[in-house]
C-alpha cells in the first residue's frame, strides 16, 4: 500500500545554511580524496562514502538502508581548514564591508538617521515592489561610501576595494577571508536587516565558509564504461580537487610551514571551491578536464538552455509521438491521418491480454516486430518488460496468458492526437484515427488544413497515440475532429470547401451544367457515394440535382451567394434549397468556405457533427472530382482585353499622366494649392499619389466591365476560390503604383532614384508607378522598383510575425486560467470575478449562429403548446 | 470639475446601498475582495462621495445584451 501525506507550504525562506547546520544535516565528514580501495569498494570517509547513497544495483544505502532509488541520498561534510568566500555570495560582503564600520561592525549611517531609512525602504516596496527596495539598497549603500568617521565609535573609515573574483584590499593590505569573516561576525542583529537579511534565520558571516556541504554521490553518479573502467561525475572530480588540497593546507599549517606555501594553498582552495560553485566566473580561467572541456559544476546545472530549469522542468518530452513532413490525401477521411508504415511499427498500443481476445493477441506475438502488424513488447503482470525478438518469440509465445500486456503495432482505426504549433487554438490538436498508409509522411485530409493553418511547403506535424483507455476516451470525447466543426470564436463552421473544390462546387452547380447519368454516378462512387436512388431518373442530369442527393432530403435554408448585393434582380445570386433540392443559386466561397455562412453550421446543427463531417468530406471531394472530369486551366489569353476596352483603359491612364504632369507644372510655377501642415513638395506628393490611385482604380474597374466573363480565372475569382479582380488588373492592364513607406519611391541618387532619369524628374515613371500590365512585361526600371517593394515587404512580414506571434502568446498566457464558472462569472483562478456574466450576454459562441440566436427557430420547432 | 461623467462613452456610475452591497455579495458568494476594483480617485466617480470598501453598480448598455452591469469594489487610490 502506498502512502500519502498531504502537507501544504506555507512560506519559504531563502538563506545560507549556517556551519552548525550543515554538520547537522551530514552523515558523514570527508576526510580522504581517495575514492575506492583496491577490491573497488567504496573508501569511508571519502567521496563515494556509502552512506551518501547508492548508485550500484544491488547495495544498500548506509544511513537508510535504502536500495538504488529508493534512497535519494545523503549530504556530507568537509572541514576547512581555513575559511572561504563563497563566489555567489562576494558582491553581498562587498556591499556589506563597504558600509559597516571597521571597528565596531556598525552601519555607517547616524542613529537618528536609520529609522527614517528604514521607512523609506518600506515604503519602497509597498509601492514598487521588492526589485525596487533592493535598488533603494544600492543606492543607500553607495551613500555610506563617502562617510570617513564612523558615527558611533569615530573609527577613521577607509576604502575597500574588491579585486575581481574574489580578493578585497584595504588600502592596498590584502583583507584576508579570516579578517572578512570577524568583520561580519561583527555586524549587529539590527543593522543586518538593512542588507535584506533576516537576523533570525542567518547571519552574514555565514557566507564565508568553514565547512562545505558535500552533494550526495546520487546527484553526481558515476559511469561504468565497457572497459569495466569507472567514470566519475564532474562534480565529484572538483570535490576531489578541494578535498585534496584542503588536506594539504592541513598539513602545511601543522607543520608550519612558511606563511607564503599556506597563503598560495589557501588561494588553490578558493579557487577549486569557486569554480565547484560556478566554473564561469568571469575573471577566472575555467577548472578543465584532461581532454580540455570545461567540467560543468553546480550552476551550470541549473542555468541555461540546457540547465535543469529550461531542459528539464520547463520542457518535458513525450513517448509514443511521432514528428515528419506532412502531405495532402484527398482520399483519406477528413478525421483520418495517414501514418507511414514504418512509424506504425515503431509507436505501440498497449492491449491487455483476456480470455477472450487471447487469440486474436497471439497473432501480434507470432508476427513479431519485424513484421506488420507485429508487436514490439510484453509486459508481464509483475511490471517485468520483455522485447519481443524473433528469437524469443517462440518462449513467449508458450507463457502468454491472461493479465499480461502485449504491445502491438498501430493500426488502422486506433486513436491518435495531431498537432501542428504554433497550437494558438484548441483545434490545433485534434482526435483522428489512424489510416496506415506506405511511404514516408504524415497525411491529412487537406479540409483540415484551416484549423491547423498548416501547408505543405515542408511543413511537419505532430502524432501522439494515447496509450491508456481513459486518455483515448477522453481524446476522442473532446478532440475528434467532429467535435471542433464549429469555431468557439465565431460559431460558424471552420472546415469548408477550399481552392479547387470551392471552383469545381461553383462550376458544378452552374444553371446550365449537365453530365450524363453515367457519369454522374461514376462522379457519386468515386467520392463514396453507393445509395443512387437519390438520382432524378433522366439521362442528363444537372450540376445541382447531382449536388441535391448529398443533401437529406428534409433540408430547407436559403442564403445569399457571394455575388448578392441588396438590390440585385437575379435569381441565381439568392441560394434556395427545398426538402434537400438546390432550387437556386450556385455554391461558392459565401456558403461553403470556412467561416462563411449559415449552410454547413445549419447542416452541423439540424443533422449533427458526425454528418456535417461527412458531409463536408463528400462536398470537398465532389468538387475536386468534377473539377478534374470538367477540366480547369488558365492561359495569359484569359486576362486579354478587347480593343475598345483597351483603348479606354490607355485613355484613362494618359488621362492620369497629363494631370500627374499638370500638377508638377503648378508646382514648378509655384502655383500648387498647399495643404494645411505640408510643404509645397509634400503636398504635390500627395496629390500625384491620389491622381495615381484613382486612375489605377478606375483601370480596375474598365477591366471587370470589358474582361471577358467567360474564363477560368473568372470563375475561380467569383467562387472565391483564389484571386480577385485587381489581380486581374494588374495582370492585363496596370500594375499601379510601387509603394514604399507610405509614399512614392524616393529613394536613390541624388535628385533621380535611378540613372536612367533625369535629376529632378518628378514625372510617374521615375518614382515607381507601372502603367502596363505583367503581361506586358516589366522595362527594367520598373522591375527594380518591384523589388525594391518587394524586399520591403519581405522584411516587415518577416520582422511582424514573430512580434504578433509573442503578443498573441503573452495574451493567451495572461487568460489561460480564467473559466466559467456555474453561476456564469467569469473567474480568475483565485475565484476572483473577472467578468459577471461570460461576455455581458452569457453566450457560449460555438452553440450560436455566426454569433447570434436563432429565436424564431426555437419558437418554430418547439413541441406542444 | 468633472466633465469626464458627462462623456457619451462613460457609463453611468452609482454606488451601491449597504444591503444591495450585502446582497450581491451574497448572490456571488464572495467577499469584497474578489469584486473587480476601482480608485477612489477614479474621474468616473469624483461626485459620488466614495470611500474605501463602496461598490460602484456601472450601467453599460451592450450592443448583444441591451443593459448589463457591472460591479467594482472602491479601493484606495495612489
Amino acid at each position: 500500500m502506498e502512502e500519502y501525506l498531504n502537507k501544504k507550504v506555507s512560506s519559504i525562506e531563502f538563506g545560507f545554511m549556517s556551519p552548525q547546520f550543515i554538520k547537522t544535516m551530514a552523515t558523514v565528514k570527508i576526510v580522504t580524496p581517495e575514492l575506492y580501495d583496491k577490491e573497488g569498494y567504496p573508501v569511508d570517509g571519502g567521496l563515494m562514502d556509502i552512506r551518501l547513497g547508492v548508485i550500484d544495483p544491488g547495495l544498500r544505502c548506509k544511513t537508510c538502508g535504502g536500495k538504488l532509488k529508493e534512497c535519494i541520498g545523503h549530504f556530507g561534510y568537509i572541514e576547512l581548514a581555513r575559511p572561504i568566500l563563497h563566489i555567489k555570495f562576494v558582491s553581498l560582503i562587498a556591499d556589506m564591508l563597504k558600509s559597516t564600520c571597521r571597528d565596531c561592525g556598525r552601519l555607517l549611517i547616524p542613529k537618528q538617521r536609520i529609522d527614517t531609512v528604514m521607512e523609506e525602504l518600506d515604503r519602497v516596496e509597498k509601492e514598487a515592489g521588492l526589485v525596487a527596495r533592493r535598488d533603494k539598497i544600492k543606492e543607500i549603500i553607495s551613500t555610506t561610501k563617502a562617510i570617513k568617521q564612523c558615527p558611533y565609535c569615530k573609527a577613521k573609515q577607509k576604502a575597500i576595494l574588491i579585486e575581481k573574483p574574489s580578493t578585497f584590499l584595504e588600502e592596498e593590505k590584502r583583507l584576508s577571508p579570516i579578517e572578512i569573516r570577524t568583520r561580519l561576525e561583527k555586524i549587529p542583529d539590527e543593522d543586518v536587516v538593512v542588507f535584506g537579511i533576516n537576523p533570525k534565520a542567518m547571519r552574514p558571516e555565514w557566507s564565508v565558509l568553514t565547512v562545505m556541504p558535500i552533494p550526495p554521490v546520487t546527484m553526481r553518479p558515476s559511469i561504468t564504461l565497457e572497459s569495466g573502467e569507472r567514470s566519475e561525475d564532474d562534480l565529484t572530480h572538483k570535490l576531489g580537487d578541494i578535498v585534496r588540497i584542503n588536506q594539504r593546507l592541513f598539513e602545511n599549517i601543522n607543520a608550519g610551514a612558511p606563511e607564503i606555501i599556506v597563503e598560495d594553498l589557501w588561494d588553490l582552495l578558493q579557487y577549486h571551491i569557486t569554480t565547484f560553485f560556478d566554473n564561469e566566473v568571469a575573471q577566472l580561467p575555467p577548472a578543465r578536464h584532461r581532454s580540455g572541456q570545461p567540467l560543468k559544476t553546480l550552476t551550470a546545472r541549473i542555468n541555461s538552455k540546457e540547465g535543469r530549469i529550461r531542459n528539464n522542468l520547463v520542457g518535458k518530452r513525450t513517448n509514443f509521438s511521432a514528428r515528419t513532413v506532412i502531405s495532402p490525401d484527398p482520399k483519406l477521411k477528413i478525421n483520418e491521418v495517414g501514418v507511414p508504415k514504418i512509424v506504425a511499427m515503431k509507436i505501440t498500443v498497449p492491449e491487455r491480454i483476456t480470455e477472450w481476445n487471447k487469440e486474436y493477441l497471439k497473432k501480434f506475438v507470432e508476427k513479431g516486430p519485424n513484421s506488420y502488424p507485429g508487436s514490439n513488447y510484453l509486459i508481464r503482470p509483475d511490471g517485468k518488460r520483455k522485447r519481443i525478438t524473433d528469437e524469443t518469440k517462440e518462449q513467449i509465445l508458450e507463457e502468454l496468458q491472461p493479465g499480461f500486456i502485449v504491445e502491438r503495432h498501430l493500426m488502422d482505426g486506433d486513436i491518435a492526437i495531431f498537432n501542428r504549433q504554433p497550437s494558438l487554438h484548441r483545434m490545433s490538436m485534434m482526435c483522428h484515427r489512424v489510416r496506415v498508409l506506405p511511404a514516408l509522411t504524415l497525411r491529412l485530409h487537406p479540409a483540415v488544413c484551416t484549423p491547423y493553418n498548416a501547408d505543405f511547403d515542408g511543413d511537419e506535424m505532430n502524432l501522439h497515440i494515447p496509450q491508456t483507455e481513459e486518455a483515448r476516451a477522453e481524446a476522442e470525447i473532446l478532440m475528434d475532429v467532429q467535435t471542433q466543426l464549429i469555431s468557439p470564436r465565431y460559431g460558424l463552421s471552420i472546415i469548408g470547401a477550399t481552392n479547387d473544390s470551392l471552383s469545381g462546387m461553383y462550376v458544378l452547380t452552374q444553371k446550365n451544367f449537365v453530365v450524363p447519368r453515367e457519369e454522374a454516378i461514376d462522379i457519386l462512387t468515386a467520392i463514396g457515394v453507393e445509395d443512387f436512388s437519390a438520382l432524378p431518373n433522366k439521362k442528363q442530369i444537372t450540376g445541382r440535382e447531382l449536388f441535391s442527393t448529398l443533401l437529406p432530403e428534409d433540408f430547407n435554408f436559403t442564403g445569399y451567394t457571394k455575388a448578392y448585393k441588396p438590390g440585385i434582380d437575379d435569381a441565381d445570386a439568392v441560394v434556395h434549397i427545398k426538402s434537400g433540392k438546390l432550387i437556386s443559386g450556385c455554391m461558392d466561397k459565401a456558403n461553403l468556405g470556412e467561416g462563411q455562412g449559415l449552410l454547413l453550421r445549419n447542416l452541423h446543427k439540424y443533422y449533427g457533427s458526425e454528418f456535417a463531417l461527412d458531409l463536408l468530406g463528400k462536398i470537398f471531394n465532389l468538387g475536386n472530382e468534377v473539377l478534374l472530369r470538367h477540366g480547369f486551366s488558365v492561359g495569359i489569353a484569359d486576362v486579354d482585353i478587347s480593343e475598345k476596352g483597351e483603348a479606354e483603359i490607355t485613355k484613362n491612364l494618359t488621362q492620369a499622366e497629363e494631370d500627374v504632369e499638370y500638377l508638377i507644372k503648378t508646382y514648378r510655377e509655384g502655383k500648387l494649392e498647399i495643404l494645411p501642415g505640408r510643404t509645397a513638395l509634400e503636398t504635390l506628393e500627395l496629390r500625384i499619389l491620389e491622381v495615381l490611385n484613382k486612375a489605377r482604380n478606375k483601370t480596375g474597374k474598365l477591366v471587370s466591365d470589358t474582361a471577358n466573363k467567360d474564363t477560368d480565372i473568372m470563375r475561380m475569382i467569383k467562387s472565391g476560390a483564389r484571386g480577385n479582380l485587381l489581380n486581374i488588373a494588374q495582370m492585363s492592364a496596370c500594375v499601379g503604383q510601387q509603394a514604399l513607406r507610405g509614399g512614392r519611391i524616393n529613394k536613390g541618387y541624388t535628385d533621380r532614384t535611378l540613372s536612367v532619369f533625369k535629376k529632378g524628374d518628378l514625372g510617374y515613371a521615375a518614382h515607381g508607378f507601372i502603367n502596363r500590365g505583367f503581361k506586358h512585361g516589366l522595362r527594367p526600371y520598373e522591375l527594380f522598383f518591384m523589388s525594391m517593394t518587394g524586399r520591403d515587404s519581405m522584411m516587415d512580414t518577416a520582422l511582424r510575425t514573430p512580434k504578433s506571434g509573442y503578443l498573441y502568446r503573452r495574451l493567451a498566457n495572461a487568460l489561460q486560467d480564467l473559466k466559467v464558472e456555474y453561476d456564469f462569472t467569469v473567474r480568475d483562478a483565485s475565484k476572483k470575478i473577472v467578468q459577471f456574466n461570460y461576455g455581458e450576454d452569457g453566450l457560449d459562441v460555438s452553440k450560436t449562429e455566426g454569433g447570434t440566436i436563432n429565436v424564431k427557430y426555437i419558437i418554430d420547432t418547439m413541441e406542444g403548446d | 470639475m468633472s466633465y469626464v461623467k458627462n462623456h457619451n462613452l462613460v457609463p453611468k456610475h452609482a454606488k451601491l446601498s449597504e444591503k444591495d452591497k450585502k446582497q450581491l455579495l451574497e448572490q456571488y458568494h464572495i467577499t469584497i475582495a474578489d469584486l473587480p476594483k476601482i480608485f477612489t480617485d477614479d474621474p468616473a466617480i469624483q461626485e459620488l462621495d466614495v470611500k474605501p470598501g463602496d461598490v460602484i453598480k456601472i450601467s453599460r448598455n451592450s450592443t448583444t445584451a441591451g443593459e448589463v452591469f457591472f460591479y467594482r469594489a472602491v479601493i484606495e487610490g495612489v
